[in-house]
């Protein structure tokens, strides 16, 4: 360190600031494998658990649900983020980039409750329809975002290029930007889909009373107990997101650190 | 086709779409903040019988009912002082991190990166119960705490339903947020800086006080902002993790919205808090600009 000796008190301060970090999930991952009800000592190795959640009707039917919820969200919220993102690229636009952003700055549970008074009011069911029409309105900004950083990027006289050999607009668009920005949708896609997988605060205004969606679920049963059955759909959960994270690091290398 | 019409059929529909279900939503909740509760929760309504001044009037009732009452402006002081305690125990563990990964070598700063945001995109929920496990009366960690306080004398104390518990969660929840505004800034420091004061003859604490901290100021305040605004207005580690005296203003929120249902109360604490988070924000944001220039 440019002759400096190495600074081992900042070493040791980050290990420790990692360790808090990991410590509590390896808990949790170790624990779900522990034949015992209490999440206390290491009795045995049992995959008890896991037969368990896999028989447990309610939190297969929350799985479900989630997925469906996070599928459908995701797949409007890429369409609109992503021309959200090209038209603020594009254009010199005042209303939509604040649209955009807003709901991304403002405390989540603002956006929640403001969305449970207007579906009352409008007397829309609380149900699977509110949360996805909730999860879209929150996903659009991160996908805009990632669209976005993705455009700048492009080198714009590709399309330049396409244009003077006589590509139509929508040729060039079609053939040459929308191909060169596709890691950057799918990134952004697949950002929408974990939000929306994961999405508590919002999902826990809009639900209403029939649909449980999974983060609903492991709220309320570890709001009346500490179970293991949650240690199992907690490790299955974070074996999902790491999956996920796997591929949309490889696909776009910036668009982790954008969020 | 024109530019103008290409501009419209893109921006458009998200345009429309974040209307209604961001900006009318919005709208009506800053309405609701001023409008009577009704008979049975919720709005009173529009139209029907009953009080011709609770259907169509507007009131600023529920405003005075939280600047009279000291009980509202008290959580809110309390809430207020979890996220500092929150950010600054956040920024005591995101420095070292952020000042580590920064002068690491350049191909590993990556990966120590994600190291940090990794535990971050397990669901919210997970992180938080994994605390319940670790603080709850049987575990390891509770009887080796306790036991080590028993050596000194005093009482064993129950961990979990705790404040301690509560700031715990929190710092653990939000430590991200603090450490990549920090890394982004501290790697861009020049290290001839530091060279140039070890030469003049600087300590290395002299260093650190005099020259990376200054340099640090922007990064400290927008992680601050960003780890601030959400620890305001959480509801769910209070509710996990502490016990009955741990309410928190964003548990308020939630109570009047699903177990009073006074909505214009519900609106005017949610409008309040989202302020308060914005004002804060603002306010670093300003001072991280100051510092730029």
């Amino acid at each position: 360190m440019n002759g400096r000796r190495k600074p081992w008190l900042l070493w040791a301060a980050s290990a420790l600031v990692y360790a808090f970090l990991y410590v509590p999930l390896v808990i949790v991952v170790v624990y779900s494998f522990n034949d015992s009800k209490l999440n206390a000592e290491w009795v045995g190795f049992t995959w008890h658990w896991y037969d368990v959640l896999f028989h447990d009707e309610q939190m297969l039917t929350a799985a479900w649900n989630s997925l469906l919820i996070a599928l459908t969200s995701s797949a409007v919220a890429t369409i609109l983020g992503t021309m959200a993102g090209y038209a603020m690229y594009r254009y010199k636009l005042r209303l939509l980039p604040v649209l955009v952003l807003t709901p991304i700055a403002i405390p989540e549970i603002l956006l929640g409750v403001s969305l449970l008074i207007f579906f009352v009011l409008l007397e829309v069911t609380l149900g699977m329809l509110s949360i996805v029409l909730s999860h879209i309105a929150f996903s659009v900004g991160f996908v805009a975002i990632v669209v976005r950083s993705r455009l700048s990027g492009m080198d714009e006289s590709l399309t330049e290029a396409a244009r003077d050999l006589g590509a139509t607009q929508w040729q060039a668009l079609r053939l040459i930007t929308l191909p060169l920005i596709m890691p950057g949708i799918v990134a952004g896609a697949l950002m929408a889909f974990t939000l929306s997988i994961d999405d508590f605060v919002i999902t826990f205004f809009t639900a209403g009373v029939d649909s449980t969606t999974l983060p609903l679920q492991i709220y309320s049963m570890i709001k009346i107990a500490v179970t293991p059955e949650v240690n199992a759909v907690s490790t299955l959960l974070m074996l999902v997101t790491l999956v996920m994270i796997v591929i949309a690091s490889r696909l776009s290398p910036g668009g982790l650190r954008g969020h | 086709m024109s530019t103008r019409v290409q501009k419209w059929i893109l921006s458009g529909p998200p345009l429309l779409y974040l209307l209604v279900f961001f900006a009318v939503p919005v709208g009506i909740m800053v309405l609701a903040s001023f409008r009577y509760a009704g008979e049975f929760g919720g709005l009173a309504p529009l139209f029907g019988t009953g009080d011709p001044d609770e259907l169509t009037g507007l009131t600023l009732e529920s405003y005075q009912r939280f600047f009279d009452d000291r009980i509202y402006l008290e959580l809110f002081a309390k809430s207020f002082v979890y996220a500092v305690v929150t950010t600054v125990a956040c920024l005591a563990c995101a420095y070292p991190l952020s000042l580590m990964i920064a002068r690491s070598p350049k191909k590993s700063r990556d990966l120590l990166v994600l190291l940090v945001i990794l535990p971050f995109w397990s669901n919210f929920l997970i992180r938080v119960y994994a605390w319940m496990i670790i603080l709850g009366p049987q575990s390891l960690f509770t009887r080796a705490f306790n036991g080590l306080t028993g050596a000194f004398g005093l009482e064993p104390m129950p961990l979990l339903f705790s404040p301690i518990a509560v700031l715990i969660g929190l710092v653990y929840v939000h430590l991200p947020f603090m450490v990549l505004p920090l890394y982004a800034n501290l790697e861009k420091h020049d290290p001839a800086l530091l060279d140039a004061a070890q030469d003049l003859g600087a300590n290395a604490w002299q260093r650190f006080w005099r020259i990376t901290f200054p340099l640090s100021l922007p990064g400290v305040y927008a992680g601050a902002a960003l780890v601030f605004i959400p620890a305001l207005g959480i509801f769910a580690i209070p509710d996990l993790l502490g016990g009955t005296d741990s309410m928190l203003i964003g548990n308020l929120v939630k109570q009047q919205f699903l177990d009073a249902r006074d909505w214009p109360f519900g609106s005017v604490l949610s409008i309040v808090l989202t302020a308060a988070a914005i004002l804060f924000a603002g306010l670093a944001a300003w001072f991280g600009r100051q510092k730029r220039t």
